[in-house]
């Protein structure tokens, strides 16, 4: 049976529309609602999944960030995650850290914990980078399958779809591997109350890059973050006629 | 003495300017080279200095002979085997690796389709470097401006690492036209079966349409529509437009539609001239996917519709009234 880990990050809530701050250095994020990266629910459930179906034998949660990044690792906790590991970074190293720091901390950590798979999502949704599930692979030199919409256990390793341009693929890999959740990989369960409070009894084991080895010195430098160039609000078209008045004044349509 | 400063300084930087050279990662299914690897070639040509373009695959004659005669390449390398069969990270990133290691690109490109966001992150931390996804925008050698938060903020940045390794976004570069002639030669050879990685098989959606991220046209429908079969009015519509059709999640998820035509964070990018909302509210996530389309209509019964806020042309009516007649008149 495998040992899964699996990384949560703390982003702000899919449904906060986001300020730039007034300086330009970056997204606005104190006092504002946070929550689960949407894609490293799918992954939670997924590791729990497994779990429940005797192909998992534990499951430990990640996650690198501030001290607040706990609370993702309860809400993995009470989704059936067994323990959790906050690797501590925060402050301008954290505005900084990237997803190769990312990766090189977990792949750490699959390592020490003696890991056969890793499930994090495709991507957060506040970096949009879509990295660290690909990095995590080419470091531990593992099989990545990454935006998957299924994932079987087959021989010695995993029959897995993935989301592709076209359409979908189907691969093999060996395991240990590691795979990245995209969204229709399944529908993550919510919490309940008796979860949640077995969830706070389940230990969290606090560490740092420096703990593991992990240089996180920063690869970039922020020059600015900007607002998008807003578009200008149209008009709304009495009826179809006018539309396609419109679509000819364009030279959509002829 | 000061006046002059400037100007050496200037030959130093256009000095280092010729030093660039970026190998862009053909992306092609073993007959067609896939349209983005040219917006590829546009973004390489922005960061200056050579370019050259790696064709790997199980079959690869027509494509690298396609790819000679696009305009800013200087060289086309070709690495035939049976081993890069499905195009693996795992059989291509050690090929890219040994490539880098030899020839000193400073940077590395790919388009950023699935093909793209799945290699380039495994090459980048083979060379311990932190890859830049999804670059709108070439500022410089080193600085490079990319998307946050679903596109609701713009990200400038200046990267670090010696060798710079991007994906870029295809629709915010132009595709790089035919008129070069560059020289074909074989990647030095190497071993790269893997054991860790087997591609079964792929199961491409079927269409005679454009294909949706380099489409002029695209028609989109919503949790609106209702029905699978209700798409069928979107189809006529795209018919009269030579259009392509997308969907919102909404409609993947309830199954009206396959997912690779999901446009928006999690799909598809698309900037097409015309994009036409149908029945779908324009939550951010889809939102992300399509409001850099020059002209933006919505076509929706909710006039509080956040879609409204970004079309250019709105209708608010019941689309199963609105389409049909507007694909009669047109």
């Amino acid at each position: 049976m495998a040992r899964v880990l699996v990384g949560v990050k703390r982003v702000v809530d899919y449904a906060v529309k986001i300020r730039v701050k007034p300086d330009k250095t970056g997204v606005a994020t104190e006092g504002i609602k946070h929550s689960m990266n949407p894609f490293d629910e799918i992954a939670v459930e997924e590791a729990v999944q497994m779990k429940e179906k005797k192909l998992a034998s534990e499951i430990v949660a990640v996650s690198v960030g501030p001290a607040q990044s706990q609370e993702v690792i309860r809400t993995a906790l009470a989704m059936g995650a067994d323990r959790g590991i906050h690797v501590d970074v925060s402050g301008a190293e954290y505005d900084l850290l990237q997803p190769l720091h990312v990766s090189k901390i977990l792949a750490k950590l699959a390592q020490e914990e003696k890991i056969d798979l890793i499930i994090v999502g495709k991507q957060a949704i506040d970096d949009d980078s879509n990295q660290t599930a690909q990095m995590t692979a080419a470091l531990l030199d593992w099989p990545q399958g990454t935006f998957c919409s299924k994932i079987e256990k087959t021989g010695d390793g995993f029959t897995i779809t993935r989301e592709i341009d076209g359409g979908l693929e189907t691969i093999k890999t060996k395991s240990p591997a590691v795979l990245s959740a995209d969204l229709r990989l399944n529908t993550p369960r919510y919490a309940t109350l008796p979860n949640i409070m077995k969830a706070k009894k389940k230990p969290i084991k606090k560490v740092t890059p420096k703990d593991l080895g992990v240089d996180t010195a920063a690869r970039i430098e922020i020059v600015s973050v900007n607002d998008p160039p807003v578009r200008q609000a149209g008009a709304i078209l009495p009826d179809v006629d006018a539309l396609i008045g419109k679509l000819k004044e364009g030279g959509h349509v002829k | 003495m000061f006046s002059q400063a400037p100007k050496p300084l200037s030959r130093v930087f256009s000095q280092l300017h010729r030093f660039q050279s970026t190998l862009v990662i053909a992306e092609h299914n073993n007959n067609t080279l896939t349209p983005i690897t040219r917006n590829a070639i546009t973004a390489a040509k922005a960061i200056g200095g050579d370019v050259s373009v790696l064709v790997a695959g199980k079959k690869c004659g027509a494509i690298s002979e396609a790819l000679s005669k696009v305009e800013g390449v200087t060289k086309v390398l070709v690495a035939e085997k049976d081993a890069f069969n499905g195009l693996t990270p795992e059989s291509l990133t050690p090929l890219v690796v040994a490539l880098q290691n030899q020839f000193k690109y400073s940077h590395i490109v790919a388009g950023a389709s699935a093909f793209g966001k799945n290699v380039i992150p495994r090459i980048a931390a083979k060379l311990d470097v932190s890859p830049i996804s999804e670059v709108t925008e070439v500022k410089s050698a080193d600085t490079f401006v990319r998307t946050i938060y679903a596109g609701n903020a713009v990200l400038t940045l200046k990267a670090k690492d010696p060798i710079k390794i991007l994906t870029i976004r295809g629709t915010n570069f132009e595709a790089a036209k035919d008129g070069g002639s560059a020289a074909i030669e074989q990647c030095p050879d190497g071993d790269y079966n893997t054991n860790l990685s087997e591609f079964v098989s792929q199961e491409l959606t079927k269409s005679d349409r454009p294909e949706l991220t380099s489409a002029k046209v695209i028609i989109s429908g919503g949790r609106g529509l209702k029905s699978g079969d209700n798409f069928k009015l979107l189809y006529d519509l795209a018919d009269k437009f030579g259009a392509a059709v997308g969907a919102s999640r909404a409609a993947v998820d309830a199954g009206y539609v396959p997912n690779d035509l999901q446009i928006g964070q999690t799909g598809k990018i698309v900037a097409p001239d015309l994009y036409i909302a149908v029945g779908i509210s324009g939550a951010i996530q889809h939102l992300a996917g399509m409001k850099d389309s020059k002209t933006i209509v919505a076509i929706n019964k909710d006039p509080e519709a956040p879609i409204f806020q970004v079309a250019d042309h709105g209708l608010v009516a019941d689309l199963f009234k609105a389409v049909p007649e507007l694909t009669e008149k047109l």
